[in-house]
């Protein structure tokens, strides 16, 4: 009797049971998927966050942008109260007039071979140290100079004083690290008790299981849903299966053809072994030598240009000439060899490419195409250099049409029929003509 | 408007309605074209099954091969960067071209150290910014393996130090007995060359200079001397002529000074509403040349009768002058009165030329530009042309001297006399004689192979020199690339014989420093000077400064005419011998680029053959249908030789021409064995070489020869509104006279082309490129063909591939004869074939607004540009020449071969060898095998300056961009241009307007003479044409 009334509560229970179990079950798959999801989110926070950036607020626009450009360009060989490779440059403005140190900045070499008594004199005294010339604006050369002006007011104490400075902007840079890093912490909890959460729920449904199992008196069609069992052999020979796996094969095999022949040519990631183990690393990223210094051809031709070995000899006449790698260099300049560096980017030559184009006219970085050079130790193709990937930029960047009066009557046309900003497709950026002649 | 019922034909055979020709007229393509090399005789069938799968099987695997890995490249930069090459950007330096005794300023254009391009100096005021195609292509002549790479001694290889101890023990020795020692030259207008020579002669003592021309004007410098007391090529100036009369005279291409000559004609052929005035041009020859292809009225004369007619001109003139008259043979000349008559009316400011060079005739010729006062305006004996020195008369006593060992010692400077001398053999055989035998030519030639020592020059683009083309006009050459091969320049060899340890550029700086430098006040500094100098290419403290003054003629015309009557015999046939623009006097013959470009008139390429009126041809039973023509026996006196026959309208009757520059034998692999030899057909009349013969006799010689020419491929089918044209007086009257204007019929009446059309039309914002070619003003030269060859890497494919109709030129230039009988009276055509009238019209591709190509190519490889180009992308193009069938203009190229890095094709030595390709432009893409290709309007210099433009952030100007045709036109007859700039050149000298409404764009032309050919289809070309004004009286025209 009370078997016959447990079973009739029991059968309820069990639907009860039934139902549970089944909603535990999606419960935790739906869970397993979320669990994934915050993973990859922490994932991608993490890299994120690695690229933190910093910088110094300075109120004053003009020696401000004159400090980034000195320490962009300059400071490879100049200090300004010490002397690097070149002279220290304090008051520099109070020993040469302004229109000597411009032209001397733009070609020091046309003012030494001018004849130029001073310039001649500084030459010598620097073992005959070329310095590079820079395409800069007088503005820019002004700004320069007024930073310079700046710091040279300030004794070198004061100049001591900027390890400080950055000791105040790495805790500054700690205390946003310590902001993303509570963020961290709450995720790590998070999931901590979401893991907890599904073990609990697979030992419910587990023990439910169990549970309904050992009741033999169950309907038929309860008892197939708790003994469902997957029977791989039958879904494998069913034919809508055998149909859509051919289907998905035939798909598969298609696309990889297609994609691979895609690729034929296309050297992304290409990172041959050079004749001199030179790191960007350690030039662009850790010495922080703007890439114009060495790639001199980059704003005003087509080829960015390897540098010639005369310029690494700026520095390295003075710089590191025990190390291996530059006696290499030693060597080539002594027996007439240049360099025969592998060439890493290769366009085919039907495509015409013009770095002055890009960097002197477009305004853009070197890393949009070359990726993060100052990276890598070994330098890779970043790009595909693809005619897709070349296109593709093409439809979405806005022309650097400012301050730019080939492109003022363009823009005033484009203005009148539309609202977008003028994007290079919009002035013929997709003609076949634009690349291949 | 009138309709023109002129009729034009490119060839003899479409005249006379040839049924071969009709046949073919509509087929791009004349006959089938074999493309199965390697189909062996008898077999009639296509590339069989097996063919088909080897050759697949071949390609794919291929294929997979090369998809494998990509090749290494390697990058290697400078070890020590020059200040100033950057490499990727090109720079330009101001030079000379000097070569074969030519002179021209020139701007060349170099990449990474290498000339690639070689452009005119605007500064330059003897060559006033032209160049010819020699120049053009001098380029390419650099980088010939054929050049010598070190000093030879005996044809082996040896250095400069055993080369400098033999000479020199040689010419002690020489000097030591007192023997003579010759310098041959040509016309040596260097004055350091002539001062390290002058040193050397000192050393040595008993030195003698003998200077040549190959196309020698002497006679004229002699007869100055016997009329004015002045023995000098004095300057002409055709640009002040209102009337020019040209006896034989080609002076559009080889006479005095071709380049200048040729802008200044141009000058006074251009017409425009608000100066509807040009020059009247009368032309007297045998041959029809360049020249007088050009001229308002041709009379055709056999060579022997042009002196009379010199003579009867002579005495019109005299009668209206009052002076006295002399015996004249009576010879008829066409329209000679008038010649008379508008001399006479343009005292002053016209000018009479004569290009036989018989001093006797010459004075006749001073007689009448005396009598006209030609002598204060046209002609300035007070400026002496210095590149045409040569002395006929010593030369000819050296070649005797030599010949009895009166000399011990020859030195040949940069010339080749063996070859381009009339005595040539004689020079060879006389060489046996002499102890010492030197040339300093830079690369094997005749001579060369004659002499024991060659103690090579360097190429005019590696060396430092000066010249002096004109009394107080200076010039510098530069180097623009080291040296390529252990050659010395031909001075410092003179110097180092004279135990002078200075280099040339020491040695020049010094000679400038002592001369130029003292004649200027502007610069105290010598330095500075040298740099403007070397900037600027030129410097010319003389500019101005020798105008003409009056002359007293003292010659004896009398005499001068009885010589005439007595040396001038007229017989059944005559040889008349002449240059070609191209090839010239052969110095460039082993030129693959001047062999490829087609002859001004004749359309021939690679070849020269005797040219022979067509009633000469009936009497020989000789017919040529496209090219396909017979050898012939020719012989004058004791020489034989088998030459092709060229049927040439226009060709006076009972003479033939020969053209020289051919028949070499040891200029290297593209001139051996091209052509014949005419050198040795050069006569003498006393002591001056005469371009022509008497006493010839022709043979039909044996067996067909085939000559590969351009010239009647691709008909217009009888669309004749393609060449537009008027006279003078007709274009006063009304601008627009000679303007076909096509109207199409709707069912609303009779429109426009313009107003039926199926496209949606474009809109240039940017830029509109747009070209104006002025027919008036083009002399079909070819320079602008030689010049898109070097500027756009386009291949030369040889004669077999010129006779199948696959040659790659971009641009051509058609020429039409035309006569004025009646299209239908065939006998009437056939009688005026003997002279025609010649229009040169280049044709490129005219980059339609409405283009039919772009419409039919299934892989869209051939596309509209946003700047009216139209664009064609060989990487894209799968080769179905769809485009090329479509295309009305018929200016698409196909590459039926891979011409590149093919032995098949070795001559093109620009893409041949790794020497050779240093000629080649960078920045344009080396076409393969399959591909379409066609004028591009230059893209890769609109791009390059508009780059420029936008680095410095400013707008284009107008004048930065041209065509490489554009700017090697002498004459100025192709404007180039962006229609978008009101301002500019182009849009001022047709007159635009443009209308934008909503998306499509509108350009109303307003210059009545611009019409875009083939109007009625309306395709809206981007080239606009000139109408062709002849300066002839409307009645006349039918004479």
């Amino acid at each position: 009797m009370t078997n016959r009334g447990f079973f009739d509560s029991d059968h309820k229970t069990q639907c009860f049971l039934l139902i549970a179990m089944m909603l535990f079950k999606t419960f935790f798959s739906r869970l397993a998927l979320t669990l994934m999801l915050m993973v990859s989110l922490m994932a991608s926070s993490i890299a994120q966050d690695a690229s933190g950036g910093d910088g110094i607020p300075t109120d004053e626009a003009t020696i401000s942008a004159g400090q980034s450009l000195f320490e962009d360009n300059c400071t490879v060989c100049h200090a300004v109260h010490e002397v690097v490779v070149g002279p220290a440059l304090k008051d520099v403005h109070e020993r040469r007039p302004l229109d000597w140190i411009q032209s001397f900045i733009r070609n020091s070499q046309k003012v030494i071979q001018s004849g130029d008594e001073y310039a001649v004199k500084l030459y010598e005294e620097y073992n005959k140290t070329e310095m590079t010339s820079f395409d800069f604006s007088n503005e820019e050369i002004n700004s320069i100079l007024a930073y310079i002006k700046v710091e040279s007011g300030k004794t070198p104490v004061a100049a001591a004083e900027e390890p400080a400075a950055d000791g105040a902007s790495a805790t500054q840079a700690g205390a946003s690290e310590g902001v993303s890093d509570f963020v961290m912490y709450a995720l790590v909890i998070n999931l901590v008790i979401l893991v907890l959460i599904l073990i609990v729920l697979a030992m419910i449904v587990r023990v439910l299981t169990k549970y309904l199992e050992q009741k033999s008196d169950l309907d038929v069609e309860d008892q197939e849903i708790i003994s469902a069992r997957f029977s791989l052999a039958a879904l494998f020979k069913s034919k809508p299966m055998i149909a859509i796996m051919t289907i998905l094969f035939v798909a598969v095999i298609t696309k990889t053809v297609i994609d691979s022949l895609f690729h034929v040519g296309v050297q992304q990631g290409y990172a041959p072994v050079q004749p001199i183990a030179f790191s960007h690393e350690i030039h662009a990223g850790q010495y922080d030598i703007d890439c114009n210094y060495c790639h001199t051809g980059v704003t005003k031709s087509k080829n960015a240009n390897i540098p010639s070995a005369n310029i690494c000899m700026n520095c390295h006449s003075a710089i590191k000439t025990d190390s291996d790698e530059i006696a290499k260099i030693y060597a080539a300049v002594e027996n007439n060899q240049p360099i025969e560096w592998v060439r890493v980017h290769n366009l085919p030559d039907l495509a015409y490419f013009n770095h002055s184009q890009h960097v002197k006219v477009g305004g853009l970085e070197c890393q949009q195409c070359h990726g993060e050079v100052e990276t890598m130790e070994v330098v890779r193709q970043e790009a595909p250099l693809t005619m897709g990937w070349c296109i593709d930029c093409h439809r979405t960047t806005e022309v650097n049409s400012k301050g730019n009066a080939y492109y003022d009557k363009l823009v005033e046309l484009h203005a009148e029929h539309s609202k977008e900003p003028m994007r290079v497709e919009d002035i013929g950026g997709l003609e076949c003509s634009k690349c291949h002649y | 408007m009138e309709k023109t019922n002129k009729r034009y034909w490119k060839g003899i055979e479409e005249l006379k309605n040839d049924p071969e020709f009709v046949k073919h007229a509509d087929k791009e393509f004349a006959e089938y074209l074999p493309i199965n090399e390697s189909k062996r005789a008898g077999d009639n069938e296509g590339p069989s099954r097996r063919d088909f799968l080897k050759m697949m099987g071949f390609s794919v695997t291929a294929a997979a091969l090369a998809a494998c890995e990509a090749p290494v490249r390697k990058a290697i930069p400078y070890l020590n960067k020059p200040v100033d090459v950057d490499p990727g950007k090109a720079n330009y330096y101001a030079s000379s071209f000097l070569l074969g005794g030519d002179y021209a300023s020139v701007v060349v254009k170099t990449r990474e150290g290498r000339p690639i391009k070689l452009e005119g100096n605007k500064l330059s005021s003897f060559s006033q910014g032209g160049v010819s195609a020699q120049v053009e292509s001098s380029v390419l002549s650099l980088y010939d393996k054929q050049r010598f790479t070190a000093p030879q001694k005996g044809g082996q290889n040896t250095d400069w130090a055993t080369l400098d101890k033999e000479v020199m023990s040689k010419l002690k020795e020489i000097s030591a007995q007192g023997g003579k020692i010759a310098l041959v030259s040509h016309s040596l207008i260097s004055p350091s060359t002539n001062k390290a020579l002058a040193a050397f002669a000192e050393k040595y003592g008993n030195v003698e200079t003998f200077v040549y021309d190959p196309v020698s004007v002497s006679a004229i410098a002699q007869a100055n001397e016997w009329a004015f007391g002045t023995k000098v090529v004095p300057t002409y100036d055709f640009s002040k002529a209102d009337v020019i009369v040209s006896f034989d005279a080609d002076f559009l291409n080889n006479w005095v000074n071709p380049i200048a000559n040729a802008a200044q004609y141009a000058e006074t052929r251009k017409v425009t509403k608000e100066n509807p005035t040009m020059s009247r041009h009368y032309q007297v020859e045998a041959n029809l040349s360049m020249t007088g292809a050009n001229a308002d009225y041709r009379a055709a004369l056999k060579p022997s009768q042009i002196p009379a007619a010199i003579a009867n001109l002579y005495n019109a003139i005299a009668k209206q002058a009052g002076r006295p008259t002399v015996n004249a043979p009576a010879v008829k000349v066409s329209y000679f009165d008038s010649m008379a008559k508008d001399l006479w009316n343009a005292k002053g400011k016209s000018l009479v030329v004569a290009g036989v060079n018989d001093p006797y005739v010459q004075v006749m010729v001073n007689a009448i530009n005396d009598m006209l006062g030609n002598y204060t305006t046209t002609i300035n004996l007070n400026q002496p042309v210095l590149t045409r020195q040569g002395d006929e008369k010593a030369f000819n006593g050296f070649v005797k001297g030599l010949n009895s060992g009166a000399y011990a010692g020859v030195f040949f400077l940069n010339c080749n006399p063996v070859y381009d001398n009339p005595h040539g053999t004689a020079i060879k055989a006389g060489l046996k004689k002499a102890k010492l035998t030197v040339a300093t030519s830079d690369r094997k030639d005749e001579t060369t192979d004659a002499v024991t020592y060659v103690a090579p020059d360097h190429h005019f683009l590696e060396q430092w020199n000066d010249a002096e083309p004109t009394t107080g006009h200076f010039a510098l050459a530069q180097p623009t690339i080291s040296p390529l091969f252990a050659t010395r320049q031909m001075p410092e060899s003179f110097l180092a014989w004279t135990e002078n340890k200075t280099d040339y550029y020491t040695f020049l700086q010094n000679s400038w420093k002592a001369d130029q430098f003292e004649q200027q006040s502007k610069f105290i500094d010598f330095g500075m000077f040298w740099d403007q100098c070397l900037h600027d290419g030129v410097f010319e403290p003389a500019k101005g400064k020798n105008a003409a003054t009056a002359v007293e003629f003292v010659g004896k015309p009398d005499v001068c005419a009885a010589r005439i009557a007595k040396n001038y015999k007229s017989a059944d046939v005559e040889l008349s011998l002449y240059t070609k623009f191209g090839i010239g006097t052969g110095v460039q013959a082993n030129n693959p680029w001047l062999q490829e470009l087609p002859d001004a008139v004749t359309k021939a390429t690679w070849d020269n053959y005797l040219t022979v009126s067509q009633s000469m041809a009936k009497e020989l039973g000789i017919e040529m249908f496209e090219g396909d023509s017979q050898m012939v026996e020719l012989t004058i006196g004791n020489q034989t030789m088998e030459v092709p026959v060229m049927v040439q309208p226009g060709q006076a009757k009972g003479s033939v021409g020969l053209a020289l520059g051919y028949g070499r034998t040891a200029a290297g692999r593209v001139a051996d064995g091209v052509g014949v030899d005419a050198n040795p057909l050069v006569a003498m009349v006393g002591d001056y070489s005469n371009f022509y013969a008497g006493g010839v006799s022709i043979k039909a010689g044996r067996g067909k020869y085939r000559i590969a020419q351009t010239q009647t491929h691709q008909t217009y089918m009888g669309r004749h509104n393609v060449i537009q044209e008027t006279t003078l007086g007709e274009y006063q009257k009304n601008p627009s006279a000679g303007r076909v204007q096509p109207e199409i019929v709707t069912a609303e009446g009779k429109v426009k082309p313009k107003a039926v059309t199926l496209w949606n039309g474009h809109q240039y914002e940017n830029h509109h490129w747009m070209m104006a070619i002025d027919m008036n003003a083009c002399n079909g030269c070819g320079t602008c063909v030689v010049s898109c060859n070097v500027e756009n890497n386009v291949p030369v494919v040889g004669k077999e591939e010129v006779l199948m109709r696959r040659e790659m030129h971009w641009l051509r230039i058609d020429r039409y004869y035309s006569s004025d009988a009646d299209a239908g009276d065939l006998s009437g055509l056939e009688e005026a074939s003997d002279n025609p009238e010649v229009t040169f019209q280049p044709m490129m591709c005219q980059h339609c607004n409405n283009a039919p190509c772009e419409t039919v190519c299934p892989v869209a490889a051939t596309t509209h540009s946003s700047e009216g180009l139209n664009q064609m992308t060989y990487n894209r193009c799968i080769g179905t020449r769809y485009c090329a069938n479509n295309c009305p203009y018929k200016v698409r190229r196909f590459n039926w071969f891979k011409y590149h890095d093919n032995t098949q094709f070795d001559m093109n030595l620009s893409m041949s060898n790794d020497l050779g390709k240093m000629v080649l432009n960078p920045d344009v893409t080396v076409r393969s095998r399959g591909v379409m290709e066609k004028c591009s309007f230059c893209v890769q210099r609109i791009q390059g300056s508009k780059l420029e433009a936008k680095r410095e952030g400013r707008p284009l100007e107008d004048g930065e961009v041209t065509t490489a045709c554009a700017a090697s036109c002498s004459t100025g007859a192709i404007v180039f241009g962006d229609i978008n700039d009101p301002k500019s050149q182009i849009s001022q000298m047709l007159k635009l307007k443009k209308d934008r409404t909503d998306k499509v764009e509108t350009v109303e032309v307003g210059e009545e003479r611009a019409y875009a050919v083939l109007e009625e289809i309306n395709v809206l070309p981007n080239v606009y044409y000139m109408t062709k004004i002849r300066n002839k009286n409307s009645k006349e025209v039918k004479a």
